[in-house]
C-alpha cells in the first residue's frame, strides 16, 4: 500500500465544497456566505502561519521557544474563554480565572504525559509537546468556557433561591451546590460526548490523521485513547478549579452572594 | 421556648442605610414602616448580614463579627416578601418536615402540602410555606419582610396568631409592613425609615 500524498492543488480542489455552501447560503438568503468565506480564509491563514511557525520551532529545538509558543496558545485560549461568556467576573478575575485554571490543568496533564507514557527525547521535544498541549488546552478551553458561562448565568438566574438558602444559614458552597453541579455537568458534556461517541459515531481527527499517514490502526487507537484520557483529565481538573474559584469569588468571607463582582451582561458572541 | 437574647444593632450603614441603631428585646415586635424604596428590606437584609455594609450587631453577648455568617443567620432569620424555591417538591426545602407540616397546618394549609410540587403553589401558599420554612427550627430572631402582603384576611389572621405565639415564646422580631392596622395589632414599638434613616414613629 502506498501512503497518500497531498498537494496544495488537491486541497484547493475540495474547497469547491465551501463554494457550494456559499452559493446555497446566497440562494436561500441565509446571510452567512460572507461569514463562511471569512472563516475559511481565516482558517487557511491561521493554519499556514502556525505551520510555518512550527517548522521554525521544531528546527530550533529550544525549550524556551517551546514555552513561548505554549504561553501564546494560553493567551489566545484565555481570550476565547473570556469572549464567549455572557456574564463574566469583573476586573482581572474575568480573563484571569479561566485562563489560569485551564492553563494549569493543561500544563500539568501535558507534563505528566511527557514524562510518563510518551517519554520523547528530550522530554520537552516541541514536535510532541506542542501538538499535545494544543489538543489538551483546546478541549480544556471548551469545558472551562462552558462551565464558567453556566455558573455566572445560573447565579444571576437563581439569585433569589441562592439568597434564600443563604438566609436560612447555608454556607456558601452548600448554597451554591446546585449551580456548581450544573456548571460542572455542562462543562464536562463535550468531553463525555466525545468519549462516548468516539469510534462509533466518528473517528477522531488525530487517529484518522495517523492512519492516513500510514500508522497501524492499533497504534493509532492506543494514542487516541491516551489523548482522550488526558483531555478528560485536564478538562475535569481545569473545570473544577474554575467553577470552585468562580463560586468562591461570587460569594465573600461572610458567605454572602456577591453579584456585584460580575461585569455587566453582554450578548454572547 | 427560645433562648431569649437582646438583639443590638449599632451604626448600620450602606449605600441605602444611614447609621441605623436599634435594640430589640426578647418577646418584642418592632414594626418598621416607610415609603417604598426607603430602605426597609435593605435594613432587614443588613441585620441578617446578607449584603455588604458597615456597623455592628450582637445577639446577647454574641458579637456578629466574631461569628461566621451562616451561624449568625441560623439565629437571626430573614424571611423575604417573596420566598424563593430551589427544589421541585415543597418538602425538599424543609430540614424538619414534621415541624414544618405542623406550622403549615397552623397557617391554614393542608397537612399533605409538603408533598405538593412547588409549581402548583399560589402566591399566598408560597408566602405561608416560606414562613413555615423559616420558623421550623425556632430561630430566636425573626426579620419579616411584609409576611402577609399576598394573603387574604383569614390567612393574615393565622400568620399574626403564629407570630404572637412566637413573641410570647421570647422571639425578637423586626417586622416590615405597609399595613397600619397590622402594625397596630402586632407592634410593641413602631419605627419609621425614610431615606435610610431610622426614626421613632409618632404613635
Amino acid at each position: 500500500m502506498t501512503q497518500p500524498t497531498l498537494g496544495v492543488w488537491d486541497v484547493a480542489a475540495v474547497s469547491a465544497l465551501l463554494l457550494i455552501n456559499g452559493a446555497l447560503s446566497v440562494w436561500l438568503s441565509l446571510g452567512i456566505a460572507r461569514q463562511l468565506l471569512v472563516a475559511a480564509l481565516r482558517m487557511v491563514a491561521q493554519l499556514a502561519a502556525v505551520g510555518a511557525l512550527l517548522t521554525v520551532l521544531f528546527g530550533a529545538a529550544s525549550p524556551i521557544w517551546t514555552l513561548a509558543m505554549a504561553s501564546a496558545m494560553v493567551l489566545f485560549a484565555g481570550y476565547e474563554v473570556t469572549a464567549r461568556q455572557t456574564r463574566r467576573l469583573a476586573g482581572g478575575w474575568g480573563p484571569g480565572l479561566g485562563t489560569a485554571t485551564m492553563a494549569l490543568a493543561a500544563a500539568t496533564v501535558t507534563l505528566v504525559a511527557l514524562v510518563g507514557p510518551l517519554r520523547p527525547d528530550p522530554w520537552h521535544e516541541a514536535r510532541v509537546a506542542i501538538p499535545l498541549f494544543g489538543m489538551i488546552l483546546g478541549n480544556a478551553m471548551t469545558g472551562v468556557g462552558l462551565g464558567l458561562d453556566t455558573l455566572t448565568t445560573a447565579v444571576v438566574r437563581d439569585r433569589a433561591a441562592l439568597d434564600a438558602r443563604i438566609a436560612l444559614g447555608a454556607p456558601r458552597f452548600e448554597a451554591l451546590r446546585p449551580v456548581i453541579r450544573e456548571a460542572m455537568r455542562r462543562g464536562l458534556i463535550p468531553v463525555i460526548n466525545a468519549m462516548a461517541a468516539c469510534g462509533v459515531v466518528f473517528l477522531p481527527g488525530m487517529m484518522t490523521g495517523q492512519i492516513l499517514a500510514g500508522a497501524p490502526p492499533g497504534d493509532a487507537v492506543l494514542y487516541q485513547v491516551l489523548i482522550m484520557i488526558l483531555i478528560a483529565g485536564a478538562t475535569g481538573l481545569g473545570l473544577l478549579g474554575a467553577i470552585v474559584g468562580g463560586a468562591w469569588r461570587l460569594t465573600d468571607h461572610r458567605h454572602r452572594l456577591r453579584l456585584d463582582r460580575l461585569a455587566p451582561a453582554r450578548p454572547a458572541s | 421556648m427560645t433562648n431569649a437574647e437582646i438583639l443590638t444593632l449599632r451604626g448600620l450603614t450602606s449605600t441605602a442605610l444611614k447609621d441605623c441603631n436599634l435594640t430589640v428585646a426578647p418577646g418584642e415586635i418592632v414594626v418598621v414602616q416607610g415609603p417604598s424604596g426607603s430602605g426597609k428590606s435593605l435594613l432587614l437584609r443588613a441585620i441578617a448580614d446578607l449584603d455588604p455594609h458597615q456597623g455592628a450587631a450582637w445577639l446577647g453577648p454574641l458579637d456578629r463579627a466574631r461569628m461566621s455568617g451562616p451561624a449568625w443567620r441560623r439565629m437571626v432569620r430573614y424571611v423575604a416578601a417573596e420566598p424563593a424555591w430551589w427544589a421541585d417538591r415543597v418538602g425538599d426545602h424543609m430540614r424538619h418536615p414534621k415541624r414544618a407540616a405542623e406550622l403549615a397546618v397552623s397557617l391554614g394549609l393542608a397537612a399533605d402540602c409538603l408533598d405538593w410540587p412547588v409549581t402548583r403553589l399560589s402566591t399566598g401558599e408560597k408566602q405561608r410555606l416560606g414562613l413555615a420554612r423559616a420558623l421550623e427550627d425556632h430561630p430566636p430572631v425573626l426579620l419579616l419582610d411584609e409576611p402577609t402582603a399576598a394573603l387574604d384576611d383569614a390567612a393574615t389572621r393565622a400568620v399574626e396568631a403564629l407570630l404572637k405565639r412566637r413573641r410570647d415564646d421570647g422571639v425578637a422580631m423586626v417586622l416590615v409592613t405597609h399595613s397600619d392596622a397590622q402594625a397596630a395589632r402586632l407592634a410593641n414599638r413602631r419605627l419609621m425609615i425614610r431615606d435610610g434613616c431610622l426614626r421613632d414613629a409618632v404613635s
